[in-house]
């Protein structure tokens, strides 16, 4: 006998439960659908009866959604979680899927896209718990892209790196067209595929979008990987010293353009050298050892204070603001001279990102 | 029978509150003042004066002594400003009622 999933909703507005409640009694898999327009209510029924999915808004009253998503994220590993927001802004998506969503949809785009909706819904919930695979982190975007195109897909891979965003045409399991960094086409999709990680979401195709890229898929990963591997392992000494020297180059450049004073970058304890620019005379050991120790206090706090994951810490003195960046491979302090304008948060995310690909 | 329910009574998801307000703590982490809710407990206040003073600490031995902090989590910001060896901390919750406190000047 086929298993009755059970979704439930959360929102705060009672009309939008109504309609979702009839929207979702359609799905093909008939799952029960259940209610709350708080979230301690919406709690309370995760705690007394097992549930498939969880639909959850952000804009709510006394605790919002993403409060809730943290500790449902905690207390309820195995819930699928779909986000259903009619706030329009990237910094929610982001902090969404930082949280470990499996979905992020606009209300408008459901309305809009409703039987693209629906099949994600049946996607997650599954028809069967012991069959299927969930989640491809292991695989790179290489595979993904081989994946679409072997599926015949139409599709747009959006994916997001940090601050950095590119996208990915699919048309019939061809790729027509990419776009990175300001360039778009062949350049757009090397630059794309030497991104080491990142997320990665499907949005809706467009079928009008103008073609720019015309080899095949095939031979442009190839390229690609032969790219990559020629600049990962050189072969002779002096290419090897040449390759580490233009890094180097490449790195203080990076670092000058964005008018940082230095960068730090600590992995964790017993898992590589730290590796630090601009620092002149300061010793980079006690920096590396400060921003250890910062990172595991901050941790130790979050836990306890149930507060989510860490963005990041910013300090400042009257000589200079530095900001610190925890990674899960890695966590970087990039220091900013006091006189810096601007949003220091987003370009010391950019400086990170591109540091690190 | 009445212990019975106590002993098999299932645990009720509770939910804690996000702290709000500002607070001082001297110099031994202990709080001075608070606007946080009575409601919140006290030995976590105390957890994020010591917490915060220790982070204050750790940056005057690594030679970058700090006058100000900011923690960002992905559903509080935590920031706190020296004050004669203790210090004085803003707890915002961040919410998606209100998204600009997450976009501060650092």
């Amino acid at each position: 006998m086929e298993t009755q999933h059970k979704i439930l909703i959360l929102d705060d507005d009672n009309d939008w439960l109504e309609l979702s409640r009839e929207l979702l009694s359609h799905l093909p898999s008939k799952p029960e659908i259940r209610t709350a327009n708080t979230s301690k209510r919406a709690l309370a029924i995760l705690d007394a009866e097992p549930v498939r999915l969880l639909i959850c808004d952000l804009k709510m009253p006394r605790m919002d959604g993403l409060q809730v998503l943290a500790i449902v994220r905690r207390r309820f590993p195995e819930l699928r979680t779909i986000v259903l927001s009619g706030l329009e802004d990237e910094e929610f998506r982001s902090r969404a899927y930082a949280l470990g969503v499996d979905l992020f949809w606009l209300k408008t785009d459901m309305q809009r896209h409703g039987k693209m909706f629906t099949e994600c819904l049946e996607s997650l919930l599954g028809r069967d718990n012991d069959t299927g695979f969930r989640g491809i982190q292991s695989k790179s975007l290489m595979d993904i892209i081989q994946m679409e195109c072997l599926s015949r897909s139409s599709t747009v891979l959006r994916i997001t790196r940090g601050p950095l965003v590119a996208k990915l045409w699919l048309q019939d399991g061809e790729l027509i067209d990419a776009e990175a960094e300001g360039v778009r086409g062949e350049v757009a999709l090397r630059k794309i595929l030497a991104w080491k990680a990142g997320t990665f979401e499907n949005l809706p195709p467009e079928p009008n979008r103008q073609r720019t890229i015309q080899k095949s898929v095939n031979a442009l990963l190839l390229e690609s990987a032969q790219d990559m591997d020629e600049a990962a392992n050189p072969t002779e000494p002096a290419s090897i010293e040449q390759a580490a020297h233009r890094k180097t180059v490449w790195k203080l450049a990076l670092l000058t353009r964005e008018g940082a004073d230095f960068v730090v970058a600590v992995p964790p304890e017993g898992q590589g050298e730290p590796e630090s620019l601009g620092l002149g005379s300061q010793s980079s050991t006690s920096l590396v050892e400060w921003t250890r120790r910062a990172v595991e206090i901050a941790r130790r706090l979050g836990e306890r204070l149930d507060a989510g994951p860490i963005s990041h810490i910013t300090g400042q003195n009257l000589e200079r603001q530095v900001l610190m960046l925890p990674r899960e491979n890695k966590a970087f302090l990039v220091g900013w001279p006091t006189e810096v304008e601007g949003p220091l948060m987003e370009k010391s995310k950019k400086l990170v990102a591109s540091w690190d690909s | 029978m009445g212990f019975l329910k106590k002993l098999f009574r299932r645990s009720r998801a509770t939910v804690q509150q996000l702290p709000s307000g500002s607070l001082t703590v001297d110099r031994n982490g202990e709080v001075v003042t608070s606007t946080v809710s009575s409601a919140y407990p006290k030995n976590l206040l105390r957890e994020i004066g010591r917490e915060v003073l220790l982070l204050f600490r750790e940056s005057r031995v690594s030679q970058m002594p700090l006058g100000e902090v900011s923690i960002h989590y992905a559903s509080l910001r935590i920031t706190a400003r020296e004050l004669r060896g203790g210090a004085i901390i803003f707890l915002f919750p961040q919410t998606a009622l209100t998204p600009t406190p997450n976009r501060p000047r650092l």
